[in-house]
């Protein structure tokens, strides 16, 4: 799906646990997530924590959203 | 009586009997004997004796795949040392038809064990397991099929195809239902490439089908859509593949092999809550995105960039579909859907997520 | 005025040094002084020849061997396609000797490596030569040919006045374009980039005046003759040019099962205009020929992989359906991409096999050739040799073990 999304000319980064299933489906923009249950969270922190670790993922994505690649890259 | 040959079976936490996505994190064990689908694999092959099973959470493996290895190959040369004479001949993994996670770990096992312990070793995928572009290489793979369904000739694929293996005998995708590797292979055909090369022109000629000797490859990438470069006035979407749909799912989405995707509104929310969103993808442990959706679908974090200004604006509608066993085919059309409805209300850039 | 070939044959059932050159029931006697005297006098090039034969099932082993002929000679008329030549089967000149370039072959004449070559089924008479010191690379090359086509010429003549076994009339007569049947053309891509990559058409290089259509006759009547030696494995040897088996294939199936239309040579060079000039001269005159479909052949490997795919794409594109014949290069474990160069419309490939297959071939009891060579050729790398003389060399090392006329019965597959 995020292939398609990219296609149609909107930069797409991916938020997900497992990056080489990512790369081999042929996402180009990819940011690696906490875990499979909680890609944007970690239910062993506090609430603020959490809040913070989402809060650079998202950064993270928007960072990669605002790089012009040339090929496949993961933003860590 | 030909001594039986002696098989490692690997399964996760599900087939291995050890519980559902909530044991996803169960970390390697080792049984004597079978267990779930081993008890029918040993019962189809008198040939093959399943003389332990080794168990891992999917989730485990995903997300320690080179330790989770590594401990599986502590477990089995631990079990299995040289003196006591017991010899290990085939690891068979799965089969994972069409489970990420799963396949991945099947294939990471299969490719360790082989080179690193020197046991021929299979597993069973179904083709558009991503598992498969990954390992194919490097591992054999039975061609199973999507679900379940298919478990009783899966494993009678892997009994046969395992044999093979052990024996040393060329294993052909057409003939031995196994996944392409893409390796090339030398062989002496009966005609020469000449007549060969007549015969391939006279079928074309004539519109018969005709099977060409290599493939060309083809190489699906999209060229990356160019960056966004004033980020405070652009418009950015949400979509995920993580089952975040309101509380009822309206739309009924299913939990696997998911038939639509839903469009749903933002318009005054500011952060998701375990009453207003749940999660409906099966393939995972819900209990964490239920208690806050926000873990999959981060629209509090949104909103605090948006008010900041860091971002233009959060586009107020979001796409949900549940990425567990949808068909690459399917998977297409959502996304070119989702797109296409995107961009027609002037979204630049999207941040996509995954369970 | 029809125009004929008629082909002489004798069939060479053994082969054994003598005083004389004489052939009688198929046991060809040779008198190596006379032909090596004759050599040396003819090219003051030529240092030393010595003369060697071998025969299938031998424990010999021929290294550097850098062209294989077939011993032919024009018996009535000159022109090549026509009048009547006299050819020797089962029989062939190799020349062989110290390195030029680095691509010359082996030759097993039994063992593992035997079936890889169609060599090891024929007799050989192996010329090695040494040149004088002080040749440039371009002359020891020319030398070492030159040699090779007069040894052939040599020898059938030496035998031609023998009765021969058999005639065979080689017609290629013209057919009404209405007679139902597939008009088929074979475009055959000739390697033309330099030293030891050249090739001669009608004594002229492949470089200059390509593509161009030819008599199919002409092509086998020894109009080609090889000056290349890149990978022993897919180069076209005069032997390979001479017995050309879709050339042999198509004309005997011709007016039959379809309607040959006509040999489109075309050249390979070095640089990509030039490359995409000669495909699309090639194209046209396969459109020229009115034919429906194609068959394509190359000599060589990467570079010319991006010519057979511009004939191919031009081909398809302009309606006519064709079939690429090539090998592959798909590394010693057949992971690697097997072309440099691939294109959507090239959907009908016949593959002659992956030249990095590795074989460990024995030691020989008899090496013909200097054998610490073996080492800088393709296909052979540093340490493949072993003190035991058996070595461990790829496909690419073997001469015509993946020739790209489709001469063998060797292929690739997906597993």
């Amino acid at each position: 799906m995020v292939k398609e999304l990219e296609r149609a000319g909107m930069p797409t980064a991916h938020i997900c646990s497992i990056v080489p299933i990512s790369k081999t489906v042929g996402a180009n923009r990819i940011v690696p997530s906490v875990a499979i249950p909680h890609p944007l969270g970690d239910p062993a922190k506090t609430a603020e924590e959490e809040s913070a670790i989402r809060r650079a993922l998202v950064e993270k994505a928007l960072i990669a959203l605002e790089t012009d690649i040339a090929e496949q890259r993961v933003f860590d | 009586m030909p001594q039986k040959i002696r098989v490692i079976h690997y399964l996760n936490q599900f087939f291995g009997g050890l519980g559902g996505e909530e044991e996803a994190g169960a970390e390697p064990s080792w049984f004597d004997g079978p267990r779930g689908p081993g008890a029918l694999l040993d019962e189809l092959t008198p040939e093959l004796e399943v003389v332990a099973t080794i168990v891992a959470g999917d989730n485990y493996m995903a997300e320690h795949l080179t330790e989770g290895t590594e401990r599986i190959l502590a477990l089995i040369e631990q079990h299995t040392p040289a003196d006591r004479g017991v010899e290990l001949e085939l690891l068979l993994a799965g089969p994972a038809f069409n489970a990420g996670r799963y396949g991945m770990a099947c294939g990471a096992l299969c490719q360790a064990v082989q080179s690193r312990l020197g046991i021929r070793a299979l597993t069973a995928l179904y083709p558009e397991n991503p598992a498969v572009a990954n390992y194919r290489r490097e591992v054999a793979m039975l061609r199973a099929g999507d679900d379940v369904m298919g478990m009783r000739e899966a494993l009678e694929g892997m009994a046969r195809v395992g044999l093979k293996l052990v024996r040393g005998e060329p294993i052909l995708p057409v003939e031995d239902g196994t996944i392409p590797r893409g390796i090339r292979q030398n062989y002496f055909s009966v005609s020469t490439g000449a007549e060969r090369a007549i015969d391939m022109l006279m079928r074309k000629l004539s519109g018969a089908d005709f099977e060409t000797e290599y493939a060309m490859p083809v190489f699906d990438r999209v060229t990356p859509a160019p960056a966004i470069e004033d980020m405070g006035s652009a418009t950015v979407a949400l979509v995920t593949s993580g089952g975040i749909v309101p509380r009822g799912n309206p739309d009924r989405i299913e939990a696997a092999s998911a038939s639509r995707f839903g469009e749903y509104p933002l318009e005054g929310l500011d952060r998701l809550t375990a009453e207003t969103h749940q999660s409906v993808h099966g393939g995972y442990d819900p209990t964490y995105a239920n208690a806050d959706p926000n873990r999959v679908l981060p629209l509090d974090v949104m909103r605090d960039l948006e008010r900041e200004g860091r971002i233009g604006r959060l586009h107020p509608l979001y796409y949900a579909t549940v990425g567990n066993a949808t068909s690459v085919r399917r998977a297409r059309r959502f996304g070119e859907e989702i797109a296409a409805l995107l961009v027609n209300e002037g979204v630049q850039a999207v941040i996509f997520t995954s369970t | 005025m029809p125009v004929t070939l008629s082909l002489r044959k004798s069939m060479v059932r053994s082969l054994a040094l003598g005083d004389a050159t004489t052939l009688a029931r198929g046991e060809l006697t040779l008198d190596a002084r006379a032909l090596a005297n004759e050599l040396e006098a003819q090219d003051e090039r030529i240092a030393t020849v010595e003369v060697h034969t071998t025969l299938p099932g031998e424990s010999t082993r021929v290294v550097c061997a850098k062209d294989v002929v077939q011993p032919r000679l024009k018996v009535d008329g000159t022109d090549p396609g026509a009048g009547t030549t006299y050819l020797m089967e089962n029989l062939a000149v190799v020349t062989c000797g110290p390195i030029v370039g680095f691509q010359e072959g082996i030759i097993d004449m039994s063992g593992p490596g035997a079936a890889y070559t169609p060599f090891s089924e024929l007799a050989l008479v192996v010329i090695e030569l040494r040149v004088v010191d002080g040749l440039r690379p371009h002359e020891h090359e020319a030398t070492v040919r030159h040699a090779g086509l007069r040894a052939a010429e040599h020898t059938a003549r030496r035998c031609v006045e023998f009765a021969a076994d058999e005639e065979e009339e080689i017609h290629w007569d013209e057919f009404p374009a209405d007679a139902g049947l597939p008009r088929i053309a074979y475009v055959d891509m000739l390697l033309s980039q330099g030293l030891l990559h050249d090739t001669y058409v009608l004594g002229e290089n492949a470089r200059d005046g390509l593509p161009l259509v030819m008599d199919p006759r002409v092509v086998i009547d020894t109009g080609i003759v090889s000056g290349n030696c890149v990978s022993a494995c897919d180069k076209n040897t005069t032997f390979h040019h001479q017995n050309n088996p879709l050339i042999a294939k198509l004309l005997s199936g011709h007016g039959k099962r379809w309607n040959l239309v006509g040999v489109v040579l075309t050249n390979e060079p070095t640089r990509l205009a030039e490359k995409e000039a000669s495909a699309a001269r090639a194209v046209d005159l396969v459109r020229g020929l009115g034919a429906h479909g194609a068959i394509v052949t190359k000599e060589g490997f990467g570079n010319p992989d991006a010519d057979l795919m511009m004939i191919t794409r031009g081909l398809e594109q302009a309606g006519i359906k064709a079939v690429a014949m090539t090998d592959e290069y798909a590394g010693t474990d057949g992971g690697s991409q097997s072309l440099a160069d691939t294109t959507p419309e090239a959907d009908a490939i016949v593959s002659t096999g992956n030249a990095n297959q590795r074989v460990r071939l024995p030691a020989m009891q008899k090496v013909i050739g200097p054998l610490p060579d073996i080492t800088r050729l393709a296909g052979g790398y540093p340490g493949s040799l072993h003190e035991d003389g058996s070595m461990e060399v790829e496909l690419q090392a073997i001469v015509g073990s993946t020739n790209q006329l489709g001469f063998g019965r060797l292929s690739c597959r997906e597993s």
